[in-house]
């Protein structure tokens, strides 16, 4: 499903070159739930940027369902990332001045399906999500959790085969941040690839393998069977913490 | 297309902020506003000049004489001279592009009060015409009749009176018409009460005060003699009236032994000149207009662009968002073009409307004010009015168009990022 050979990426400040991504392999099959650890700096949203087309990388080539994703268009990249990506955010970034409804319904807008049929469908998504009856809300009426059930049910209606959540926890309380672990547990279930980004272990636990990345690297790979011993480890740096 | 959704964008996307929607579209506003009473209050004023002239026969000349400047022929500088009705029949007989040419003698006007009926006097302008002066300078009688060239034949003591002699001269509740007035202690007999179409003014006084009686009763009755104090010509159509005019001054030079040299013993006037001075005045003053209202509009314009650059900048979160979900670029610059020309236009629609309203507004005011306004019907023509409007389309997309480039140019995971 994606297939990430030796990336490169580096940001230019200024007469500074900063160098992000040094060489990264990866592979990501159909299915997978995968977290992205590392402290911060280690380029775990740069990576998370390029896997959803949304930054392009220096070196390396990377293939999404198949396609070479290099250089594309701006144009094309919107084309893609609106058939094969849905994006979830710390921040929720749903547009403020639209309702709930709207604000799921807002990528199918992008693809050209007329207003009646998408809201419907953005009501059935919402629905799924248990926000029925908030539909009408305004973002600023909504709690944390409830904004970023919306803003998953936004990035779930334009049939997505991946999602891509950068820190979708970040802003949440425990509580909540396990409901909404659960529900991309649920979508996960349902066939789709789900790829989050976050630097809470007991998040990073709940998925099916973590890529911790270290200095523009990937440090290490814990797949299923070797999660619990991850969690020994992660006591263990608890403790000596 | 009408894309609905496309406006409910727009719309929501103003409502938001909304005073700063206003303070946008207001500089917008303003320019065309402005451009609008300008261009109206230009038109008035060219309306306003031009009604006072346009029926006066824009193919005429008009000479009387002055002192000579230069001695000639045994004669020293300084000398007064007359014109002489043999003049005249010369150049009637002589000068193959004159159409109308009428005399006109000057009745004496030093003596205060010239004109007595009964209790009643007054001090008006009294001129000897013929007929056809009433085609060069238009007049149209009121009442009665205008001098004709019976009159002339016969020397009847007849006279034409401007409508404030009929005032100042009758009562009310009585018909001039029949009456008579003593005049430099000659009576005559009102045939017509006169109203001039134009307000150019030959020899000085209002038209509305002017006695006019046939040239040659007035010869007659006061010894002017065979003298002429000044005439008016009008040249066949298809000729320059300004080139009869210099060949009329060579031979009246000629008759009177002036220097060909003297440009001052012949005095002269042509409209057709006057025409040309008045038309490339208001030609000036429309282009004036339009370069002042164009240099608002523009400051407009460049405000629009300037807070539209604003709004891109705070929106810039909501935009990479837009782009984060599948918005293409194209989209994104679809909208913030259709966002700024629709404020653009619904400002300069404003404006266009506010304007032409004050102008309606001030024309019938100033229709009220009658014959003696200088300013009237100030008007916009509506190929105007749309050129304004298709300029302030062009100028609402390159407002908008500006910005969305910026907008696109951020990526959109720095967009997100930019809190």
């Amino acid at each position: 499903m994606i297939k990430l050979n030796n990336i490169h990426k580096s940001y230019v400040m200024g007469n500074n070159s900063l160098h992000v991504l040094k060489g990264i392999d990866l592979q990501i099959e159909q299915g997978d739930f995968v977290s992205i650890m590392g402290s911060s700096g280690s380029g775990k949203s740069t990576l998370l940027n390029i896997l959803g087309m949304l930054d392009n990388y220096d070196e390396g080539s990377y293939y999404l369902a198949g396609t070479l994703i290099q250089n594309m268009s701006e144009k094309k990249a919107a084309q893609y990332r609106n058939d094969l990506v849905g994006f979830v955010f710390q921040s929720f970034n749903l547009i403020s001045f639209k309702n709930a409804m709207e604000n799921v319904a807002l990528p199918l807008y992008y693809k050209g399906v007329p207003r009646k049929k998408r809201n419907q469908i953005a009501m059935e998504y919402l629905e799924k999500l248990g926000l029925k009856d908030w539909a009408n809300h305004m973002p600023n009426e909504m709690s944390g959790g409830q904004k970023q059930r919306v803003a998953i049910a936004r990035a779930l209606i334009s049939k997505p085969k991946i999602i891509l959540a950068d820190e979708p926890t970040g802003a949440l309380d425990t509580a909540t941040s396990y409901e909404v672990m659960e529900i991309l547990k649920e979508i996960n279930d349902s066939g789709i690839t789900v790829i989050i980004v976050t630097h809470e272990h007991d998040i990073a636990a709940m998925t099916r393998q973590i890529i911790r990345l270290k200095d523009g690297r990937i440090h290490e790979v814990i797949r299923n069977g070797e999660l619990k011993e991850f969690k020994k480890s992660y006591m263990k740096e608890l403790v000596t913490a | 297309m009408f894309d609905i959704d496309l406006w409910r964008e727009i719309i929501s996307a103003l409502k938001k902020n909304r005073l700063r929607s206003f303070m946008t579209a207001f500089g917008v506003f303003w320019g065309i506003f402005m451009l609008i009473i300008m261009s109206g209050a230009g038109r008035a004023l060219e309306n306003g000049v031009m009604d006072g002239v346009k029926a006066f026969a824009t193919n005429s000349a008009f000479f009387w004489t002055e002192r000579t400047s230069v001695p000639y022929g045994g004669f020293q500088r300084g000398r007064r001279w007359n014109y002489e009705t043999g003049d005249m029949d010369y150049i009637r007989d002589n000068v193959k592009e004159i159409q109308y040419l009428s005399p006109r003698l000057f009745g004496n006007q030093q003596s205060g009060n010239n004109t007595i009926r009964g209790e009643r006097t007054g001090a008006f302008n009294v001129f000897g015409d013929y007929p056809d002066y009433f085609k060069i300078d238009q007049w149209t009688p009121v009442k009665g009749r205008l001098i004709n060239d019976i009159d002339i034949i016969q020397e009847r003591k007849v006279c034409n009176i401007g409508e404030r002699v009929a005032e100042t001269m009758f009562a009310q509740d009585e018909n001039p018409i029949g009456q008579y007035l003593k005049i430099s202690g000659v009576y005559y007999q009102v045939v017509g009460v006169i109203h001039a179409e134009t307000r150019m003014n030959i020899g000085g006084g209002k038209k509305e005060e002017t006695i006019i009686i046939p040239f040659s009763t007035m010869r007659k009755a006061y010894n002017y003699g065979n003298r002429v104090y000044f005439f008016s010509v009008t040249s066949k159509p298809g000729t320059s009236v300004s080139d009869m005019e210099d060949k009329l001054k060579k031979i009246l030079k000629d008759r009177h032994k002036i220097a060909p040299e003297d440009l001052q013993a012949v005095g002269s006037f042509n409209l057709e000149k006057e025409f040309l001075k008045f038309n490339a005045l208001f030609i000036g003053i429309q282009l004036l207009t339009w370069i002042v209202g164009l240099g608002t509009l523009l400051a407009g314009v460049i405000g629009v662009s300037n807070i539209m650059l604003v709004i891109i900048k705070e929106r810039t979160p909501e935009i990479g968002i837009q782009r984060a979900i599948g918005a293409t670029p194209a989209t994104v610059i679809k909208h913030i073009v259709a966002e700024s020309v629709f404020l653009t236009v619904m400002a300069g629609y404003i404006g266009l409307s506010l304007g032409v309203a004050l102008l309606e507004l001030l024309n019938r005011i100033l229709q009220k004010g009658g014959d003696e306004m200088f300013f009237r019907r100030p008007e916009v023509n509506l190929s105007m009015a749309l050129s304004a409007l298709g300029v302030l389309v062009i100028a609402g997309i390159f407002a908008g168009l500006i910005p969305a480039k910026r907008a696109i140019s951020i990526k959109p995971i720095d967009a997100i990022r930019d809190e």
